[in-house]
């Protein structure tokens, strides 16, 4: 147990940090999910043949390849293109991109993937009587998606929401590999100075489990107060 | 374009690996998923809570943390470094496949858990009334149900493991996305080679949905 302890003797400190770093990622990475979901989703229900194609190109690659293999397209690629910036400028030395950010990004364009089906799932299966009905009232567009469509389709994707959130939760474990300190770096880091992997890969997967099991609860009591009028 | 046609043969001969690491988890894994299954179906309430929380746990942690525990975390504990098991748990490619088939062997129960508990029960009291022993009514009717019913959700699972097939890069095994990131590593450039592995990955994934349908068309009860 002293190899939690709080402080410079233990590892506990900053193992708290790293899990808080996770929480981080995972909630910059599905809000830009939620972003680029918002954007696709609305390609995929729109009547252009050419942004349906761009909508299925989207979501079938972004849930086809591998997540390691896009985090190492976006930590290579970012840093090479940022490098192909500042040649322009006169500046020819290694730059390393925030790892935070390159994570983060990587893995809000694979959840978006997922929520991109979520929130189509979710639209369509609002009546179609509504829309109608909304015309006949005279509402425009605008007011017919923030008023009446987004809000029912929030409560119908909720529980889908849930399960993307897990997913993208447990996907930043893979940041771990560009370097950005979170709960999986972290324990990498402690195992090798302490030469007891077992202790802290075992700690890890603790982390992620009761991660998971407080967001599964959050998300239980949202679906409840949601669907209160139901 | 150099880069890609360059790439492209070894990239090939990594996909072999990712291929055979897909498949041998996925065998195994319908055997672990089976048994867990009927644990979780059995009325003992001991071994439904072991089947539970193994899937629970499985299923809540990234697959890279289960990876790590069992390629370098048991190698710490030294009654399993004297045993036999060593022969097979100091090597990356036998705790890949271990890693891979216990975590597809959790969601795999899942999916055949909710497949037979979802079966007509009028369907079972016909086939009782109709005479048939236990056996049969499992073999000819409750299995060929729950297959059909869990297709779909077993062709998601399928692509899930050959994505997760590439954390076998991390414990060093040379996979599809292994020697990708190694070219990348070595050229820096990293679109083409991204370009040329993603589209291996999206045939295989395509060939499985297709074999999917296949499947979900052949045990179809309408025609």
């Amino acid at each position: 147990m002293s190899l939690l302890a709080y402080g410079d003797t233990g590892w506990g400190d900053e193992l708290f940090f790293a899990t808080l770093m996770t929480i981080a990622v995972a909630t910059a990475a599905i809000f830009i999910g939620f972003f680029l979901a918002a954007i696709f989703a609305s390609f995929k229900l729109s009547k252009s043949k050419i942004l349906n194609l761009i909508g299925n190109l989207y979501t079938t690659i972004f849930r086809g390849v591998p997540e390691l293999l896009v985090i190492y397209l976006f930590f290579f690629g970012g840093s090479g293109a940022v490098m192909y910036v500042a040649k322009i400028f006169g500046y020819n030395e290694y730059i390393e991109v925030n790892a935070f950010l390159t994570g983060a990004i990587a893995i809000g364009i694979i959840s978006g993937a997922y929520s991109t089906e979520v929130f189509r799932g979710a639209v369509q299966s609002i009546n179609r009587g509504q829309f109608e009905a909304s015309k006949v009232l005279g509402l425009n567009k605008g007011i017919y998606y923030y008023k009446i469509i987004i809000p029912q389709m929030l409560r119908i994707a909720l529980p889908n929401i849930s399960n993307v959130w897990q997913i993208t939760l447990k996907d930043t474990s893979l940041i771990s590999v560009t370097g950005l300190v979170e709960i999986m770096r972290q324990s990498y880091i402690a195992a090798g100075s302490t030469r007891d992997p077992l202790f802290f890969y075992s700690f890890a997967a603790v982390l992620y489990l009761f991660l998971t099991f407080i967001s599964l609860k959050l998300f239980n009591k949202l679906e409840k107060n949601y669907s209160k009028g139901f | 374009m150099d880069l890609m046609i360059e790439s492209f043969p070894k990239l090939l001969k990594a996909t072999m690996l990712t291929i055979e690491l897909t498949l041998l988890s996925l065998f195994f894994g319908i055997f672990v998923g089976a048994f867990f299954a009927l644990l979780r179906t059995g009325k003992n309430k001991l071994f439904y809570y072991f089947a539970y929380y193994y899937s629970y746990i499985f299923r809540g942690t990234p697959l890279l943390v289960q990876i790590f525990i069992i390629y370098f975390g048991l190698g710490q504990v030294e009654w399993i470094r004297e045993s036999f098991l060593w022969i097979f748990l100091k090597e990356p490619y036998s705790c890949a496949i271990l890693a891979f088939t216990l975590n597809t062997g959790a969601y795999t129960s899942e999916i055949f858990r909710s497949a037979f508990e979802t079966i007509n029960k009028g369907v079972l009291e016909a086939a009782s009334s109709m005479g048939l022993n236990k056996i049969s009514i499992f073999f000819k009717i409750k299995l060929p149900i729950a297959i059909k019913q869990s297709l779909p959700a077993y062709g998601n699972e399928m692509i899930l493991m050959l994505k997760g097939t590439s954390l076998a890069s991390t414990v060093t095994l040379l996979d599809l996305t292994g020697v990708a990131k190694h070219i990348i590593s070595t050229t820096f450039r990293p679109i083409e080679v991204f370009i040329v592995a993603g589209s291996i990955y999206l045939l295989m994934t395509f060939i499985i949905h297709t074999f999917i349908k296949f499947l979900e068309k052949k045990y179809s009860f309408n025609n």
